[in-house]
């Protein structure tokens, strides 16, 4: 049998939509994947030792507020000084298409946008995590 | 509404018209669908007759406008009188950018500010502070100090202008702002006009921008009650939200039930610390969204108003009409806005937007149509402007009061969702009552349920999104997007710094003292907060003082 796929889904800075990222989460869990949630305001400090701790394969940021410009960057940089750059990196949010391009150069994996099915996110999860 | 023999008589015509016209075309044409289901799930009949509101006895539940139950609005002449308040919820950047806007709109014919603070002010933290990294100026303007504030309502006259604030958390500081900023204009504390959120309840339900646990939140809304209504009796002094419920997934039903249920939590809780309904329940205002399923959100807002003056009437014992009137704002429903062809948005906005006037409400936020992108532009904002004053101008809609009541669907359905209402109220209580409730995570499950359940829907194409699940083009938008200036970050943080080395630190650390003592205390914490800022303590400071005595709330997580 296959190993389960670990993902860890986090709410950077300090928005508090979570409607997104809890239907996403649930819609991972149902689709068998092992879902941790951290819950609102995370520092990006907080949430790469939890990616780490928790030994993830992907994690799913959500940030509706527009600071991700500052929070992504931040996470991927921690992750490389930690040497866990192997953890997939996707996110969502109310993001513009320019700065989707600029995450993507920096090592933001996927940005999944309003209206995206989670079927779409699933899938994209499935086959992109190194096993 | 109708005698029993002519009843009797119009159940046999329907029966006959059943068996015999229906019947006819449905054996050759099924309908589209086999269900019809309102965008919460509820079954919609192919007709409503006199049968279903057979029961309804006019003068009890519906009456007239300006009297009890005010199903048909708060006021005896509505809009024939004044039209509901135009009211942009706006705020980016610095105050210098938002003061702008703020200006753009009033010259644009805006009868009301509506101000949007960004996260770390909302948050209890200066805008040098690290929780706030990437989140200055976002999605509402910095304020850090009482210097920004003067800054933000530079040129506006405080004794001409009402202000509505989306503050919570920290709404006691804010408001003591407003106040010191309104004096050095010259308006004193009983001339002002506006509201403040403060409403912390939905916050943990379903907002999130909570700093406190939920005991010294609710004493800090307590004492903004009593202070107000001794020397801001002009002030809505909270603005219980279903908004924030709605948009994180809940049905209509569960908006409204979880709203009042918050709005009794508060009269109960105010009543407990001895104060006398009827002098702080007239200054109690609402807040809701309306989504896009046209007639559910007009039954739910007639609905509102007749459940809450009979609450206050019977539970609270309020003896002052004004006490049981439920004035509410409105916003459209952002979560209804897609990034997918967004000029669409306007439309939906515009059907929202009617809702929300034929429901009665006395002011209301347009969404704008690139809000699925980033905060709006002036050139969008501008037509979610037009758009309300198109409804209220050139449509004729606010001609008459609360022109769809006798409609059998509509009185079906606010007696439908009153009903459902009461149940959630039943429920609510047999778990302890809200705070109880929440602590066990009702409210979070019943949300994430309604919201999982509409995204499978949505993906099932059971619910249809046009331009998202149908009519696709796959085509993109170029949009002009506001893009807030980066600087503003820095620019902030050195003003912090300059503001710190120019006050009279001796003073701010005395008053600090005070505040401290306070919240250990039972003084109520409002004069304290207003010294405070007059001598330019920092949101910050105070929070901080306030997170060391009060402790911060940790959320639980369920989805």
């Amino acid at each position: 049998m296959d190993k389960k796929i670990r993902i860890l889904m986090a709410k950077p800075g300090l928005d508090g939509h979570d409607r997104g990222i809890k239907v996403v989460a649930r819609a991972l869990r149902d689709a068998g994947m092992e879902v941790v949630y951290t819950g609102l305001h995370q520092t990006p400090e907080q949430i790469v030792e939890a990616a780490i701790q928790e030994d993830v394969d992907a994690m799913g940021l959500s940030i509706l507020s527009g600071a991700h410009m500052a929070l992504f960057p931040k996470i991927i940089d921690l992750l490389k000084s930690n040497n866990a750059e192997d953890i997939l990196v996707t996110g969502g949010g109310i993001i513009p298409k320019e700065d989707i391009e600029e995450l993507k150069k920096m090592g933001v994996s996927a940005i999944f946008g309003p209206g995206t099915p989670t079927t779409e996110i699933i899938k994209y999860i499935e086959e992109n995590v190194k096993n | 509404m109708f005698e029993k023999d002519k009843l009797e008589e119009l159940k046999k015509e329907k029966k006959e018209w059943e068996e015999g016209s229906l019947k006819k075309v449905l054996d050759k044409f099924a309908e589209r669908k086999d269900e019809f289901m309102s965008i919460s799930d509820a079954p919609i009949e192919r007709l409503y007759t006199p049968e279903e509101v057979e029961g309804l006895d006019y003068s009890e539940k519906i009456g007239y406008p300006g009297q009890f139950p005010f199903t048909r609005g708060v006021q005896p002449t509505m809009y024939r009188g004044k039209l509901w308040t135009m009211r942009q919820y706006a705020g980016f950047g610095s105050a210098e950018d938002t003061n702008k806007r703020y200006k753009y709109l009033l010259d644009q014919g805006q009868t009301g500010l509506s101000v949007a603070f960004d996260l770390p002010t909302q948050m209890g933290y200066d805008s040098d502070h690290q929780m706030a990294l990437g989140e200055v100026g976002k999605c509402g303007v910095s304020i850090s100090s009482l210097k920004d504030m003067e800054t933000l309502f530079d040129g506006i006259p405080l004794d001409k202008v009402s202000t509505s604030m989306t503050i919570n958390s920290t709404a006691a500081i804010l408001l003591a702002m407003y106040i010191a900023v309104a004096g050095k204009q010259g308006v004193p504390p009983d001339k002002i006009t506006g509201t403040i959120q403060n409403d912390l309840l939905k916050e943990y339900i379903a907002r999130g921008t909570y700093i406190f646990p939920p005991a010294p939140s609710m004493r800090i809304v307590t004492d903004i009650f009593d202070y107000c209504s001794k020397n801001v009796p002009r002030w809505n002094t909270i603005s219980i939200s279903g908004y924030h419920i709605r948009e994180a997934g809940s049905t209509a039903a569960q908006e409204l039930a979880f709203t009042l249920a918050n709005g009794m939590t508060y009269v109960d809780s105010a009543i407990k610390k001895g104060l006398d309904v009827d002098k702080f329940a007239p200054r109690l205002s609402f807040f809701f969204n309306s989504h896009n399923d046209f007639f559910e959100e007009i039954a739910k807002f007639r609905a509102a108003r007749r459940i809450w003056a009979k609450i206050m009437a019977e539970k609270f014992g309020a003896k002052n009409p004004k006490s049981m009137m439920l004035r509410f704002h409105t916003q459209t429903a952002g979560c209804s806005l897609t990034a997918q062809q967004p000029y669409n948005n306007i439309i939906r906005t515009t059907l929202e937007a009617l809702s929300a006037v034929l429901g009665g409400t006395q002011s209301l936020h347009t969404n704008s149509m690139d809000e699925a992108f980033a905060l709006p532009s002036e050139e969008s904002v501008k037509v979610a402007l037009r758009t309300q004053q198109v409804i209220g101008f050139e449509s004729g809609v606010a001609n008459t009061i609360d022109p769809l009541a006798g409609s059998y669907f509509i009185e079906a359905l606010t007696d439908k969702i009153e009903k459902e209402v009461l149940e959630y109220f039943d429920q609510i209580e047999a778990l302890g009552g809200v705070l109880a409730a929440l602590e066990r995570g009702f409210f979070h499950k019943e949300i994430a349920n309604a919201s999982y359940r509409y995204q499978k829907e949505v993906e099932a194409a059971e619910k249809i999104v046009v331009g998202v699940n149908k009519f696709t083009t796959g085509e993109e938008t170029q949009m002009n997007l506001l893009k807030v200036d980066p600087g503003v970050q820095k620019k902030q943080e050195d003003q912090i710094k300059a503001l710190k080395e120019e006050r009279d630190n001796k003073k701010v650390e005395e008053l600090l003292g005070g505040i401290r003592q306070a919240a250990k205390g039972d003084d109520n914490l409002i004069p304290y907060i207003t010294e405070a800022v007059k001598e330019y303590a920092t949101l910050g400071e105070i929070c901080d003082v306030l997170r060391d005595v009060f402790g911060e709330y940790k959320e639980q997580t369920v989805f």
